[in-house]
């Protein structure tokens, strides 16, 4: 498998200012981070709210520019681009927003939306644009009547299907999720996942997920990067990362599913200042395992295909149950069968389906 | 939305009904009895008030008053001035022009200014055009027109000797000459207004560009200049016409002070002789023409409001 998109050493930092504008800190979030998304592969982001995933996924497109570390986009580094062969570039990766209400102009017609990057770089002629953005909402399953219609005109779920519509149009090789369904109902949620996996496979689609939940994540995703305080603590397999967690952050996150049978105490308290995060090992200040190590040195990233930031990543307690059959999807799971028309409702809603 | 198009309109009546009372029944309380101002030297002799109370109805209860007065309004007759001996609707017609004149020029001096002053300080925020930009606009807010206008006087016509210090020559007369007599109070008006846009381009602008429509069009590889003119300034702009409307209203119905600093006879300087004279139905007249002027620009408003916002229309 050849490598898409590869991130070496990436650090993003945010200065934060005082009253009077001076350089007060800087939020931490993302700490030295290296990852590589192989070609036609989905890879999720996980981690709570404020770890840094959101920028991650941000700098991967180079929409933020990072502080220092490289970004490289098909053995291309995005830094040493022009700014105009950086604009060329971004037909091949776009993203979907996790707002489906402020990602679409208000001013802009759905079809308008959609063929602004067909347009931008030269995609289709002209007089094949309207049959292209047909084409496109039949993909996402809108009817091709939305075309002249604007967005307010639609329910969140329908905005995300024209937001992904609008991500398709240029034909990108890398898609970037960032939390894409996580403002919509559950019920939605399933039809846009459903949708986005179809997509993903129908189009051998490179897909980075950003996202805080780990049923959604289960249900697309190849491999799984989780990180904490802007940096990743663990990282593999999907199955793996997931069914056998082996970083005590992870564990706690696959523990706190709805429905995960385990008797892994959850987290306490909020996660540290992501201004002045903890030294060494930035999970220990709410790890049970930590030790005096910990706190004073930064463990790294190790291990071939399923990779652990933790210095006790041996020694540790195997998980007091595997964690059986990913209880926290099944909910989303029988949505799922349901808007997909087979597998009966246990409430008898699926009569009419 | 014809159906809304048909309420808004319909608004415009009670509103202007309400005005009128306003109008009139605020103008009674004012101190200084006409009848004394208008008899001059004969104040002393009884019968003469008397005959002049009559003779403009002024010994009759109030609103035996206001309904003559609205019913001749109805008809298109705003009366007779006491003073002046011309019938308002003559003055009206006469000032509207150049009240009209100018709040025009300002509006343009001001929407020419205070837009891209807008737009720049919130591209460039926190950077030196930004803290220039809002500087000026603080003093444009806190500059008294007056001032402002005198300083200007002193240094464009008694130092430099450019523009003629006051006066007024009609467009139709001498268009050069015009111009030349209403740029500065135009500019004095403008500079207030330019300043409040600014503002309020700036923030609308500031809170379009962190919209993820904006990182969109970004992400799209749109060009910058593109991602800020088409899609965030769009976006921005619908506020801030529904305010620059407003504002023109505002310089519609004069300004009193610069009329007086630069002696232009429009609406603002009609309006305080008028005052001054216990003049009621030039009062009556002008307040209720330009509270027309207002009612109706805040529907242009309105409708301009629609038009630009495409999550008005269908609703």
């Amino acid at each position: 498998m050849t490598v898409l998109l590869e991130l070496r050493d990436v650090v993003k930092h945010f200065p934060v200012r005082d009253a009077l504008g001076r350089r007060a800190g800087a939020v931490h979030a993302v700490d030295g981070v290296s990852l590589s998304v192989a070609e036609g592969e989905v890879l999720a982001i996980v981690g709570e709210s404020g770890c840094g995933k959101s920028t991650l996924g941000r700098v991967m497109l180079r929409l933020i520019e990072p502080d220092s570390g490289s970004v490289r986009f098909a053995g291309e580094d995005l830094a040493t681009l022009s700014p105009s062969a950086l604009r060329a570039r971004r037909r091949d990766m776009q993203i979907i927003f996790q707002d489906p209400f402020g990602s679409l102009d208000p001013r802009m017609t759905v079809a308008q939306a959609i063929a602004e990057p067909l347009r931008l770089h030269r995609l289709v002629p002209r007089a094949e644009e309207p049959a292209r953005v047909t084409e496109l909402l039949r993909r996402v399953g809108l009817r091709p009547e939305s075309a002249g219609r604007w967005p307010h005109e639609f329910s969140g779920g329908q905005r995300q299907r024209i937001a992904i519509a609008r991500a398709l149009a240029s034909n990108p090789r890398l898609i970037i999720g960032d939390e894409p369904v996580s403002a919509l109902d559950v019920s939605v949620q399933a039809q846009v996942i459903n949708l986005l996996r179809d997509l993903i496979r129908d189009l051998r689609l490179t897909f980075v997920l950003v996202s805080h939940d780990l049923g959604v994540v289960r249900h697309v995703a190849d491999r799984v990067a989780v990180m904490y305080l802007g940096r990743i603590v663990e990282e593999g397999p999907a199955e793996e990362v997931l069914g056998a967690p082996r970083h005590p952050y992870t564990r706690a996150l696959v523990a706190a599913m709805p429905g995960a049978q385990t008797k892994t105490p959850p987290l306490e308290g909020d996660v540290p200042s992501p201004i002045a995060p903890p030294s060494g090992c930035r999970f220990h200040t709410r790890c049970a395992f930590a030790a005096e190590r910990c706190r004073a040195e930064t463990p790294r990233l190790e291990g071939m295909g399923h990779a652990v930031a933790c210095h006790f990543a041996e020694s540790l307690p195997p998980p007091a149950e595997r964690i059986a059959a990913l209880g926290g999807g099944e909910r989303l799971a029988r949505l799922q069968a349901f808007f997909r028309g087979t597998a009966p409702s246990p409430t008898g809603m699926g009569e009419h389906a | 939305m014809w159906l809304w198009l048909l309420k808004r309109i319909g608004q415009v009546l009670p509103t202007l009904f309400i005005l009128s009372i306003l109008i009139f029944g605020l103008q009674q309380l004012m101190p200084g009895d006409p009848a004394l101002i208008l008899a001059g030297e004969e104040r002393g002799d009884p019968q003469v008030l008397a005959q002049i109370r009559a003779e403009l109805r002024l010994d009759r209860p109030i609103y035996e008053q206001y309904l003559y007065w609205i019913g001749n309004v109805l008809t298109g007759d705003f009366g007779f001035s006491w003073r002046i001996r011309m019938p308002v609707s003559q003055l009206i017609l006469d000032k509207l022009p150049v009240t009209a004149q100018l709040a025009a020029m300002s509006f343009i001096i001001a929407v020419l200014i205070g837009v891209p002053a807008g737009i720049i300080s919130a591209v460039k925020r926190d950077q030196p055009a930004d803290w220039a930009a809002n500087g000026v606009a603080l003093f444009g807010i806190s500059t008294p027109n007056f001032w402002l206008g005198i300083m200007m006087i002193l240094f464009f016509s008694a130092e430099l000797g450019w523009l003629p210090p006051s006066g007024y020559v009609p467009l139709t007369e001498d268009f050069w000459q015009s111009i030349a007599t209403t740029i500065m109070p135009a500019f004095v008006l403008g500079t207030g207004v330019a300043s409040v846009l600014m503002r309020h381009t700036r923030a609308a602008m500031l809170t379009a560009l962190s919209q993820d429509y904006v990182r969109t069009a970004r992400a799209k590889g749109l060009r910058e200049r593109v991602v800020v003119w088409k899609h965030a300034l769009r976006n921005a702009l619908i506020p801030v016409v529904t305010l620059g409307a407003i504002e023109f209203g505002r310089l519609l119905a004069g300004a009193v002070l610069t009329e007086q600093v630069f002696t232009i006879p429009g609406f603002g300087k009609l309006i305080v002789d008028a005052v001054f004279n216990r003049d009621y139905p030039v009062v009556q007249g002008v307040v209720l023409a330009t509270a027309l002027i207002f009612v109706l620009l805040s529907l242009v408003a309105d409708l301009l409001y629609m038009a630009i916002n495409p999550r008005l229309r269908q609703a």
